[in-house]
């Protein structure tokens, strides 16, 4: 294996990947940061509708720098723009939207995915202020939770572990991880592998996965564009 | 019925110290930065702070931290592009914070302004924000039982409003300020224009007068993005 930095996806091949799975329609939060990106990717041919916490359905990218309007931002903080069929609505319906389970994905980001789904992204336990947002709220109650991320961590640690070491944002909630090496599902408290990249053995992946990773039939390549 | 008020200061002037005070907003988008920046003259101390965030830059919720009006803040994410108010304060041991889910910190207002003292929602459990709050299964999913919130005021901006207190908001500055309305004593909301009672539709009202008590009109509100860009600061 060359050095895993020649060979891993950037952020905007996970994000097409994670994109590929959204379906025509979906009602579908994205996370503050890397997981925004997944809306830059969406297939040709499908609309999926866009939640914001802050009380919109429907928004679209950024406006051109200028055209700001400070009343229509994101969870962000980021100035949006609307598209056609938009809704504007309270707090309390836009959680009821989340806590109803009427989304039909949310993506996030992750510190740890354990192999029975629990989710740590929210604090990293090392005495940083505490700020939780809407994470705990998306991962408990959205129809889909998925993540996106590095497959290891900046010196090399497995973020997808046994348990997470890190303080929880929810239990069991996330079931596929999008991550720079490989697409991964949470699967009876086992981590599944989908696919990998063709340029990294099955064998070094499990060395860089703090969990067993089982197969379930034929492993797919993970390709993507060169974006 | 007339609940119009002439000024910002004269809206805010009745705010004791160690008042719990909701404030609309979330971010700058929202925010009722006129009514904030009335209540910071006055002064109040150690009052309690409800808003999704801490405060950003040195004006707003910002600006009442770095005055040392807040012993307090119960907010969902206490970070923003420019956080020091906050976390200096935070720091130095000079303000107390409860951190709480945003779905869930909204529907505690929720509850507060529809007369329900707690619910049950899957939001936390199993995480460190559900220590020593009660667990009930229903129908074989685990809940953690809230508390609802409540507040002696309400700071909140909406769009038009009229004499009887009834408002409409513009775009994603709704998000917190209509379950604010509901859930305090006293909600004093600020208003780019007062029109006459009839004007707005009943179609269009998203809060009816019943739960707002003052209304103050701010023609050309300002927009907390901008005095931040501008690094504005207040007073």
């Amino acid at each position: 294996m060359s050095s895993l930095d020649d060979i891993k996806l950037t952020n905007a091949q996970i994000a097409w990947r994670a994109a590929q799975d959204i379906e025509d329609g979906a009602y579908v939060n994205l996370g503050i940061g890397f997981p925004e990106m997944v809306a830059q990717y969406t297939v040709e041919g499908r609309t999926p509708i866009f939640h914001t916490e802050n009380g919109v359905l429907g928004f679209g990218p950024a406006p051109a720098p200028g055209d700001e309007d400070w009343d229509l931002i994101n969870a962000g903080k980021k100035a949006i723009t609307l598209k056609p069929g938009a809704a504007f609505f309270h707090h309390a319906d836009s959680f009821a939207m989340v806590r109803g389970g009427h989304l039909d994905v949310a993506i996030l980001g992750a510190f740890q995915v354990a192999q029975n789904g629990d989710l740590a992204n929210w604090s990293t336990g090392k005495g940083a202020i505490p700020a939780v947002g809407g994470a705990m709220d998306l991962v408990q109650s959205a129809k889909r939770v998925a993540v996106v991320t590095d497959h290891v961590t900046k010196t090399g640690e497995p973020k997808l572990v046994d348990s997470c070491t890190m303080p929880l944002t929810g239990v069991q909630c996330v079931t596929r991880v999008y991550t720079s090496l490989a697409v991964v599902d949470i699967a009876e408290g086992h981590f599944v592998l989908r696919e990998k990249l063709p340029a990294i053995s099955f064998d070094e992946l499990q060395d860089l996965t703090g969990a067993e990773l089982k197969t379930e039939g034929p492993v797919a390549d993970l390709t993507v564009p060169e974006t | 019925m007339d609940k119009t008020i002439a000024t910002p200061a004269a809206a805010v002037a009745d705010i004791p110290d160690g008042a719990v005070v909701m404030i609309g907003g979330f971010g700058g988008s929202g925010a009722p930065i006129e009514l904030i920046h009335a209540l910071i003259d006055r002064a109040p101390k150690n009052l309690t702070v409800i808003n999704n965030n801490a405060g950003n830059g040195h004006v707003g919720i910002a600006a009442m931290i770095e005055q040392g009006l807040v012993a307090k803040m119960i907010c969902s994410f206490p970070r923003s592009s420019d956080p020091v108010a906050f976390t200096e304060a935070y720091k130095a041991g000079r303000i107390e914070l409860e951190v709480v889910p945003q779905g869930t910190l909204a529907e505690r207002i929720r509850a507060a302004g529809a007369g329900i003292p707690a619910f049950y929602t899957a939001t936390s459990y199993g995480t460190d924000l559900a220590e020593g709050k009660p667990v009930e299964e229903f129908d074989g999913k685990h809940y953690v039982r809230e508390r609802w919130l409540r507040a002696d005021v309400a700071l909140i901006k909406a769009h038009h409003g009229d004499p009887m207190g009834n408002l409409t908001y513009r775009m994603a500055g709704r998000n917190f300020n209509p379950v604010m309305a509901m859930a305090a004593d006293r909600t004093i909301a600020q208003v780019s224009r007062i029109v006459a009672p009839g004007d707005i539709d009943p179609e269009h009202i998203v809060s009816p007068g019943i739960f707002v008590d003052a209304v103050v009109e701010v023609p050309n509100p300002v927009q907390e993005e901008i005095l931040i860009r501008e690094g504005a600061t207040y007073p």
